[in-house]
């Protein structure tokens, strides 16, 4: 594979893999933030170990958000630097300001949290676990306005080969971002309230710690029906905007190669020959496609042959498709993952409305287990078709991937820095997973291994 | 001033402060091993920087941010041209980071001292490769037309910036001990106290070498509008080292200990002004070097970067300082730990 290839490479490992810890960290702080609340409130002692069973987790899981993120952050330089250099005047603002407000913010009051428990008043103790989860929600928002730059240039004028900015509130007021910020907000809260109400099953079925588990579990269920329900709707305006905004990728996402006349089918799957330019099978409802994506059943749907057309007008020649199945499935996926999340979370919701109806359910119980998976794949999944359906683009309509990575850097360098990163990567998700499953089976009377005092200090209490 | 010299300066701000604090870190981590023998001394010295370390870690990743932000030409060819060092650098921090908060949750010997291990290895090699990374920035680096590196890794690796890799390794070691001097009791105090003393020379030594060394290898001494004054600052760096010392003598840990953070401060503040207006030197021929001119955002993206950062910073570094002031006691073997 050449520099290019493994670069691309290199970034979709490390940023999925970033992204595999990133939205529990944003969901978990607020649900934290939450129960210590009513800790505080109430001082209803199961809700304290509560906080701090779930707060274990929690910082196990941050560690390894915080590490994957400073490669992340150096990672534009080493292997884009043409890209760098020819959007850094836009791009670096936003990750900037993420550290300046955001990194600060959540890694200082973590310390104070960590270490503060008989330091601070409870009330102050639990205020700097509300900071850490603003300054959590608040880097979400900082990168998703580098990143919707790249999915929607705003506030920009090329000058002298390089884009600049031009205004900072067209930056922030980036339409992309106040459908993506959103989605990806209310993707961590669910991804969260599924990691919480999964291992709480877990306790209700083997009846163990049921006070902490019990009020665990409709806290979960709380915010995750809340928060999928509105995920899925906010979910539905995003893809009418990138129809707008990027109609190859929906194009590409919804398999259609030939403009669709109205009221256009919708295809639920379909076998794609992207060499071919066409799907081998597929399985449609009909006049639903015009409906999902722009609201009514007068509206044709552009086909990838009417948009690559279009674009080699506009932008000269070459291709212009991205991989089509990858953005297809992985768009399917998503969507699936998020339908099976709302029934379970509204299922869960009616079953607290009856007295017991939740302990007497092993098998919803059991599937509340299994559905931890959901979120972590449509998280992922989501990412794949944001990105590879924004392809060849790195920055939309501005500049090529290909464009943009570094061409002093040898596939050599790159090939090392891969394979030492993904190896390592492998080591840490083992040692993250034995923790993680160690800790959350040990329940919340676990205490940490301790060391055994040396005789001296034993003597001095 | 012009905006590109204020970034300028607040780019050097932010690596003092990234190398004032996580320089501490990394010279704990140095010294975890040695001044650590049973496990419960080794959780209690990771204890002294427990609440700190991650934050004290977000000041590279501002300095980072804030490159990119200003200088974006800067940020393309350091990060691209250092590529192996940095991916060396990135392999130090991630295991350390991991390292921290893995580390008490097993009690097996073989998983605490594997992670003690990388918590030395991933402080020694940042605390290393900042010297190294500095030192060839000041001496010059093949640099071409187009601003792209054209060495490679072994380029980087001279007597020159290896002397310099020394020198940040044995300054944060010696910081770390005087940090350990403050912040623990009893036996670990004293072999804290052992080691800065030890350190201290190492330290003092190295850096003196280096400040000959630049002056017969570099124009820190014959700067352009301001002579000498780079040179004079590295020499103030050096005698701040020597106050640690006498400080030290003295038990006044805390003036030993704002000592060695001026001796950061004043060595971060010579390599800068020796670079102005230059943010990278380089070898191959002057005109080609990167300044604060010519890789440069624009007027517009400065501007906007400077009503935040000026703004943000103040109340960063306040409840920063709130934060070390309700963990400004002692480690104890008997508190409770959580790390
Ligand atoms: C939607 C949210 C989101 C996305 C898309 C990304 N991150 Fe991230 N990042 C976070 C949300 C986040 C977070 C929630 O703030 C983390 C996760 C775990 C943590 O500790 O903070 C974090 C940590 C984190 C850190 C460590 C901060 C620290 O030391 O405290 C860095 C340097 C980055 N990220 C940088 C990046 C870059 C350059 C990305 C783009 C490729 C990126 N992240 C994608
Ligand atoms: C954290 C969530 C994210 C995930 C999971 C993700 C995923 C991916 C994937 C899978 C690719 C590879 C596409 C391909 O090779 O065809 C990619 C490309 C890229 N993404 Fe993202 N992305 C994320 C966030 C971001 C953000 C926030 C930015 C910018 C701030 C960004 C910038 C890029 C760049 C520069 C590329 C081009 C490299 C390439 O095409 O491989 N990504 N991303
Ligand atoms: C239920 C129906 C859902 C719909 C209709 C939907 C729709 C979309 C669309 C259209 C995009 C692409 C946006 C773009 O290219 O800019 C997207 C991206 C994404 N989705 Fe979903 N989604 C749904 C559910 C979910 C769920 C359940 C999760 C995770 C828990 C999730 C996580 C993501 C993520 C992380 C991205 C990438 C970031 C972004 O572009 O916003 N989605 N989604």
């Amino acid at each position: 594979m050449d520099a290019l290839g493994l670069a691309r490479l290199q970034f979709g490992i490390t940023t999925i893999y970033h992204f595999l810890f990133v939205p529990l960290t944003i969901g978990l702080a607020l649900t934290v933030a939450i129960m210590e609340t009513i800790y505080v409130r109430t001082k209803n002692p199961a809700f304290k170990q509560m906080v701090q069973y779930w707060g274990r987790l929690f910082l196990i899981n941050f560690a390894v958000g915080v590490v994957t993120g400073i490669i992340q952050e150096f990672q534009f330089g080493m292997n884009w630097s043409s890209y760098s250099r020819f959007v850094g005047d836009v791009f670096g603002a936003p990750l900037a300001v993420e550290a300046l407000l955001a990194f600060f913010l959540e890694s200082t009051f973590l310390g104070v949290w960590i270490f503060g428990w008989d330091r601070l008043r409870p009330a102050a103790h639990a205020l700097a676990m509300w900071l850490v989860a603003i300054g959590t929600s608040v880097s979400a928002f900082w990168i998703l306005t580098a990143n919707s730059f790249m999915q929607e240039p705003t506030g920009y004028a090329v000058v002298h080969g390089r884009a600049e900015m031009t205004s900072f509130g067209a930056l922030l007021g980036n339409p992309q971002l106040w459908v993506e910020f959103p989605h990806v907000l209310l993707a961590a809260f669910t991804t969260a309230a599924f990691f919480v109400a999964g291992i709480s099953a877990y306790f209700l079925l083997r009846r163990q710690h049921l006070d902490v588990f019990r009020s665990s579990m409709k806290i979960a269920l709380v915010i995750g029906a809340v928060s999928s329900i509105l995920l899925a709707v906010n979910g539905d305006a995003q893809a009418k905007h990138v129809v707008q905004t990027q109609p190859m990728k929906m194009a590409a996402a919804e398999a259609v190669w030939h403009t669709a006349p109205a009221p256009a089918p919708w295809n639920l799957i379909a076998g794609i020959d992207q060499l071919g330019g066409r799907n081998t099978f597929s399985i449609a409802v009909p006049d639903m496609l015009s409906f999902l994506s722009y609201g009514n059943l007068t509206s044709s749907f552009p086909g990838i042959d009417e948009l690559q057309a279009r674009d080699v007008q506009r932008y000269g020649p070459g291709n212009y498709v991205p991989p089509v199945a990858s953005t297809f499935w992985s768009f399917r996926v998503m969507v699936a993952c998020g339908v099976l999340m709302v029934l379970l979370a509204w299922y869960g919701m009616l079953l607290l409305a009856r007295r017991r109806g939740l302990e007497t359910r092993p098998r919803y119980l059991r599937l509340l287990l299994w559905a931890i998976a959901l979120p972590y794949i449509a998280n992922t999944s989501g990412w794949v078709m944001t990105e590879i359906g924004r392809q060849p683009w790195i920055v939309y309509g501005l500049e090529r991937t290909m464009q943009g990575v570094s061409n002093t850097v040898t596939s050599a360098d790159v090939a090392t820095s891969l394979i030492g990163f993904t190896l390592i990567f492998g080591l840490i998700a083992a040692a993250d997973i034995y923790l993680l499953v160690r800790y959350a089976k040990a329940g919340p009377d676990a205490t940490e291994p301790r060391s055994r005092m040396p005789d001296e200090s034993l003597a001095a209490i | 001033m012009s905006l590109t010299t204020l970034w300028f300066i607040l780019i050097c701000v932010l690596f003092i402060g990234y190398f004032f604090l996580e320089g501490f870190d990394y010279g704990v981590g140095i010294l975890l091993p040695f001044v650590g023998n049973t496990d419960l001394e080794r959780r209690a010295v990771i204890q002294t920087i427990g609440p700190v370390w991650d934050a004290n870690e977000v000041w590279l990743l501002t300095a980072g941010g804030a490159i990119f932000a200003a200088f974006p030409q800067w940020y393309a060819t350091m990060f691209s041209g250092f590529y192996l060092a940095l991916f060396l650098m990135l392999v130090g921090l991630i295991a350390r980071g991991v390292a921290f908060e893995f580390r008490s949750k097993d009690e097996r010997p073989l998983w605490r001292g594997l992670f003690d291990w990388l918590i030395f290895f991933g402080s020694v090699v940042p605390a290393l490769l900042w010297g190294v990374a500095i030192a060839n920035i000041v001496e010059g680096v093949p640099i071409d037309a187009q601003m792209n590196y054209v060495g490679n890794f072994f380029t980087l690796l001279n007597p020159y910036a290896l002397l310099g890799g020394l020198v940040t390794l044995l300054v944060f070691t010696l910081h770390g001990a005087v940090y350990l001097t403050m912040k623990t009791e009893l036996e670990l105090n004293a072999r804290a106290r052992r080691a800065a003393y030890a350190v201290g020379w190492a330290a003092a030594g190295a850096a003196i070498l280096f400040v000959l060394y630049s002056g017969l290898h570099t124009d820190m001494f014959s700067r352009p509008g301001i002579g000498m004054l780079p040179g004079v600052v590295a020499i103030l760096a050096g005698l701040s080292l020597v106050a640690t010392r006498l400080f030290l003598d003295r038990r006044k840990e805390g003036w030993s200990f704002f000592s060695t953070g001026v001796a950061i401060l004043l060595v971060v503040a010579s390599v800068f002004l020796t670079l102005f207006p230059r943010v990278m030197v380089s070898s191959l021929n002057p005109r080609w070097d990167l300044t604060v001119q010519n890789a440069s955002s624009n007027p517009y993206s400065l501007h906007v970067m400077t009503i935040v950062a000026l703004t943000a910073l103040p109340v960063v570094l306040a409840y920063m300082a709130w934060t070390y002031w309700v963990f400004r006691r002692r480690t104890t073997l008997t508190q409770a730990m959580h790390y």
